[in-house]
Parts: C-alpha cells; structure tokens; sequence
C-alpha cells in the first residue's frame, strides 16, 4: 500500500467561512425511508450518537458515497454536526468521503493471505476491472477468513480461496450484476474449502 | 477432525437445526439460562465462572468470572458488550461460532449480563462481518419473541435489552476502550486506563468487555458445571479453545483443541503441516500481534502459560504458519503496513513508530539500508512498548523485534543482496563499518 496523503490537504477550504451548524430538518429534504430508518437506530440507544456509524451506513447505500449532502441529511436527522460526522466517516475504512463505487471488493492483502501470494490476486482483479464503472477496488486488511485465503469480499460476500485466473470471472460477474463464482462463497449451501473441510 | 473426545464448543455445528431457535432449544438449548434464573444466584453463576478458570479468548486471557465480578452490585444501568470485533490478523473462530450457532452467543450473553447485573447488552460486530451480523438479528429477534431477551427475561425480574451493533472496518475496534468510543458513535480511540469500563466504560457507566468464544463456553459451564469445565485442558489453562490455522499448511481451519495440546500436533497432526517438500520456518501461536517461534518449538504445549514463558503468547488462538519459502524482510514489511494503516494516530509512539518500521524496511529493499539500521530498528520496536494508550503499537513492536532477533542473519543477507542489486559497494568495502556503508547511488 503506498502512503496516502491525509484527504482533503490539498484542497482549498473556506477558511474564513464559520463552521457548519446542524441543518435543520425543515431546511434540508431527507428521504423519508432514510430518515425512519436513522430515526430507528437512533432508537436503540441510550444515547442517539451511538447511531452515528448505522446512520452514516444507511445514507450510503442511498447516495453511493458519504458525500456532503449524504452527511447534511445524517446530521439534521440526529442532530450533530456536519463536522462531527466527517470526524466519524474518516475513521472507518468503509464509509467514504470519496465516490469509490457503490460495488465494493476488498482483496484481503493482510499476514494470512500474503503467505499464499494474494498481493497476484489483488493486482489481476484490479487489472482487470480497470475499467468498471461504479466499483472499488481495494486492498483490504484481514478479513477474518484466512482459511479461504486467498479470499476477497464483493458486496460483502466472502469467495475464495482465489487465484490470479478467477479475476476475469469476478470482474464479468460484477460488470454483468450476477453473482461471482457461485459454490464458492462462504454463505453457500455446504461450501467447502478445498481439502474438504467446512468453513 | 478432532484433538478432543467430545467436541464442546462447535459440536454439531454444521447442523442445519442451529440455524432456528427451535433447533437450538431441541438440542437443549436456553436450558442453562433457565438453570441460571431459577435455581441460581447471581453470585453463584458468578462464582461458577470463577472456579472454571475460563479466562477471555479475545487475546488478554484475564479470568471471566473475576472480570464480571469487578463491576459494581446494586441497581443501575450497567452494560455487557460482546466483542465480536475479530480482527487479530489470523483469526476467524469467532465468525464460525456466529454464523453457525447464533443463539449460543446470545445465551452466554444473557447469563453473563444477568451474572453481571447488565441490563444492556451490545455485540459490537465488525462491519465485514455482513452475513453474520445479518444471521445474529435474526436470532436476536427470536430471542425476543420467545422472551430470552428484553424486559423481565423468563418471567425473573432481570431485562436484558441486546442490540447488534455494526462497525465499519477498523482493526482498533476490537481494543476494548476504542469499542466503547466506537459505539458511543464515535472515532474508535482507545482511552487512558484507568478508570476500567467494569467501573466506567459504556456511557460512563459499569461494562463488561467479553469476546465471543468465551461468551460462548458460558452455557455449557451453567449446564455441567466448572468441574466439568476444568476436566479438559491444564490447570491454568482450563477448557477447550478454537485454534484458527492459516498461511502455509495443508489444511487450513478452526480446530477445537483441548489447552495443552502439543502445539505441533496442532500444526502436523490437525492441520496438515507445511505443503510437500516444505518445512516449517517460523510460526505465530496468537495472531499477528505474538512474537514469532520457530520450528523446534512446535514441541511446546499449547496453552497460556507456556506460551508466555516462551516469550510469545497464545492471544486469540491464531496460529498463523511460515514456511521457509518466505522471506522474512517481506512479511515483517507486509505487518509493519497492516499497523501503519490500523494506528489510530492517537499517540506519538505507535503512529510514528510504525510508520518508520515501515520506511526502514522499504530502505532495505531499496538497497539504501545497512546491518546497522536493524539496530536502529530494533531500538524504535522497544520504544514502542509500554509506552502509549492501548497495545496497537506493541503489537508490531514485538513481532517485529522477534523477526529481527531470530532472523538477524537473514536481514543483514538481505541488506547486502539488495544494495548490490542496487549498484552499492559491499560492506567489506567500507572495512566492515556498517555507518559509511550506505553504498546505493540513491543514498
């Protein structure tokens, strides 16, 4: 992984504009399924905040991406700050404050998996998916699943183990909106790896 | 395949009944909530978990029952959070337990909350994790439905109110302080110790932090008993554990292993061994975090105490194996990355001390190091420890320092070979001295 710069750093920012405050709901339009479903979480809390991270998952699967708006409209739901939830989606490895793609694939590169050459993996399904349109393609650190490794997940689903030449076959099934390498993921009816044991 | 008589934990576990409360309870299933409720105390469910010795299978290895006994009595708010965070490079034990048998989690999880005086019970599941946080509210609502969870659980005067809650991908998470931060909804930085969450955690209020497998072996202790629970295992190690065995063996999985199994019959014996031809170069007996061992001493029991006196550690129970077709230089780089992306950033030692680990061993690719930066090094790993918040930082610091120890040979041919791939001079030509040595035109 090459070093990233810190998001944001070279770009310009309103310097002298005040911090944003909490939208209110009567300003901003908040989809009405995303608010309830904001509104449940914040529900089963003692405190609304600790809804923050389901919130902030819930407006990205509606907006694709945690983007300005996607945050204004968290924010005037559960009443904080704008800046309080940037503060929370910068953390986390799967909110982005990036439009990456609504398709996610993370190639596990992590201790497990790169004993069993899974960096060949990550580059062939990146090569060959150079080119789809609304995906991210990622190397991701230790699934929990290194007795499928060389594994990734695609949309959550866990597939694996995997070499170089299943990367044209994934990258088919995402472009196509099927499902990849079906028999070979986790939550498949009696997947098995491939000495025979269950995972 | 099976180290043990009976298996304890994950017996049964690929059938298809678990998969629904009524299968559960079929197989007896609840019943040791039951027992918990009407023919125990709070404080002898308590001093039942004491005297099995059961102790945390998260990585800390502290006593359960002595933890869960550390949280102040009388009535007020007090918390449970389940940590089901599993992101110790390695380890996937807790993810079988979840998907497999959801309600077991979830009756270890009521006995622990009632034990423990816990009203509101969390498990804090890592967002990866989708089909089995999916799979764990579903059974969390049957629970409701048959009145296991919620207000007056059984008819007893006991609530126990349990949330699935879902992270978003970060390895700190599962530190138990940054848990907290992280499900109070925010930034997942770890917090100075003390106060401890069982006096102030959750919302400030008393918390109990347990990892799934060992919320997991709290039923069966109920149902037969600690003496039944120590008959397995040593005497400060007791119980069975789920091993996870991955990297380079023939047949990577979860195995159920009583403690004190001879680490290498784990390794050979269940797992496989290395593949053909290959042998065993180093391996990790506790996740990434553990100091490395070798080879000879996979003749080593398998359990706490030994581990630690090895100077390594049994952790989560992930025994990651390293053939000798591996470099060294590449896996402590590929772990130095791995803790360099996972720091929080919150204190001056890990966040700077893994983010040099890192740029000193891509020197050592580069052609640009020399033996004496593995001193160098070395000297930042021991910096590291001890010296922040939370043992994120450690946890490079010793594996790492372990690599370098064990390995020194290893890093200083790697040192030579690359600065003369590189168009270097060798370090004989400097009359050995390590500091006039950077001979790389980059340098």
């Amino acid at each position: 992984m090459t070093p990233e710069l810190p998001r944001g750093w070279d770009r310009s920012t309103e310097d002298q504009a005040d911090p944003a405050v909490i939208p209110d709901t009567a300003e901003i339009e908040v989809p009405d399924e995303l608010r309830a479903e904001i509104e449940e979480y914040m529900s089963r809390y003692p405190d609304h905040r600790s809804a923050s991270i389901p919130a902030l998952h819930a407006a990205q699967r509606v907006h694709g991406w945690c983007s300005p708006l996607a945050i204004r409209q968290v924010a005037a739901v559960m009443r904080v700050t704008p800046a309080y939830l940037s503060s929370v989606a910068s953390f986390y490895d799967q909110l982005n404050e990036d439009p990456v793609g609504r398709n996610k694939v993370y190639v596990c590169t992590s201790v497990a998996c790169h004993l069993v050459k899974a960096k060949a993996v990550f580059e062939a399904i990146a090569a060959a998916g150079h080119d789809l349109e609304d995906t991210e393609i990622r190397e991701f650190e230790c699934l929990g699943a290194c007795d499928m490794a060389p594994m990734a997940s695609v949309n959550g689903r866990y597939i694996g183990p995997l070499d170089a030449g299943d990367a044209p076959e994934i990258v088919a099934a995402i472009r196509e909106g099927r499902t990849p390498l079906p028999g070979r993921g986790l939550e498949d009816e009696d997947y098995r790896l491939p000495w025979g044991g269950r995972a | 395949m099976s180290a043990l008589d009976q298996l304890r934990l994950i017996k049964n576990l690929n059938d298809p009944k678990l998969r629904t409360i009524a299968g559960y309870e079929e197989g007896g299933g609840y019943r040791a909530l039951r027992k918990a409720l009407t023919e125990m105390q709070p404080e002898q469910v308590l001093a039942e978990l004491e005297n099995s010795g059961l102790r945390g299978r998260g990585g800390a290895g502290f006593s359960m029952g002595k933890k869960a006994s550390f949280l102040p009595k009388g009535a007020m708010d007090k918390y449970l959070c389940c940590n089901a965070d599993e992101s110790e490079p390695g380890t996937f034990k807790d993810r079988l337990l979840m998907q497999k048998n959801p309600h077991l989690l979830i009756e270890g999880i009521a006995i622990a909350a009632v034990a423990a005086g816990a009203n509101r019970a969390f498990i804090y599941i890592r967002g990866e994790y989708e089909l089995q946080a999916g799979i764990l509210e579903a059974a969390v609502r049957e629970a409701y439905e048959r009145g296991y969870l919620g207000r007056g659980i059984l008819d007893s005067d006991h609530d126990v109110e349990l949330v699935v809650h879902r992270g978003a991908g970060a390895y700190i998470c599962g530190e138990e302080t940054a848990l907290l931060d992280s499900l109070e909804g925010k930034r997942g930085n770890p917090r100075l110790k003390p106060p401890f969450p069982a006096n102030q955690g959750l919302y400030q209020g008393p918390t109990l932090i347990n990892n799934v497998e060992t919320l997991c072996n709290v039923p069966s202790i109920i149902e037969h008993g600690a003496e039944w629970f120590k008959s397995v295992g040593t005497e400060k190690s007791s119980g069975t554990k789920l091993v996870s065995v991955s990297g380079n063996v023939r047949r990577p999985g979860n195995y159920e292993i009583p403690l004190g199994m001879r680490a290498g019959d784990i390794v050979y014996g269940l797992a496989g061994g290395p593949p053909e031809g290959r042998s065993v170069k180093c391996w990790f007996p506790g996740g990434s975090s553990a100091p490395v061992l070798l080879e000879e001493d996979l003749d080593l029991d398998y359990d706490f105490e030994t581990m630690a006196e090895a100077g390594s550690m049994l952790g989560s129970g992930a025994i990651i194996v390293v053939d000798d077709s591996q470099e060294i230089v590449g896996l402590a780089l590929r772990l130095a990355e791995f803790y360099r992306h996972e720091s929080c950033g919150k204190c001056t030692p890990c966040r700077e001390g893994t983010n040099w680990t890192v740029k000193m061993l891509e020197r050592i690719d580069n052609g640009e190091a020399t033996p004496a930066d593995l001193d160098t090094m070395a000297d930042v790993q021991t910096n590291i420890m001890g010296n922040c918040l939370c043992v994120l930082g450690d946890s490079m610091a010793m594996p790492i320092g372990s690599m370098i120890e064990k390995f020194r040979h290893e890093f200083e041919r790697h040192i030579e070979e690359k600065r003369l791939e590189h168009g270097g001079l060798p370090l004989a030509a400097h009359g050995g001295r390590a500091d006039v040595a950077v001979g790389s035109p980059a340098a």
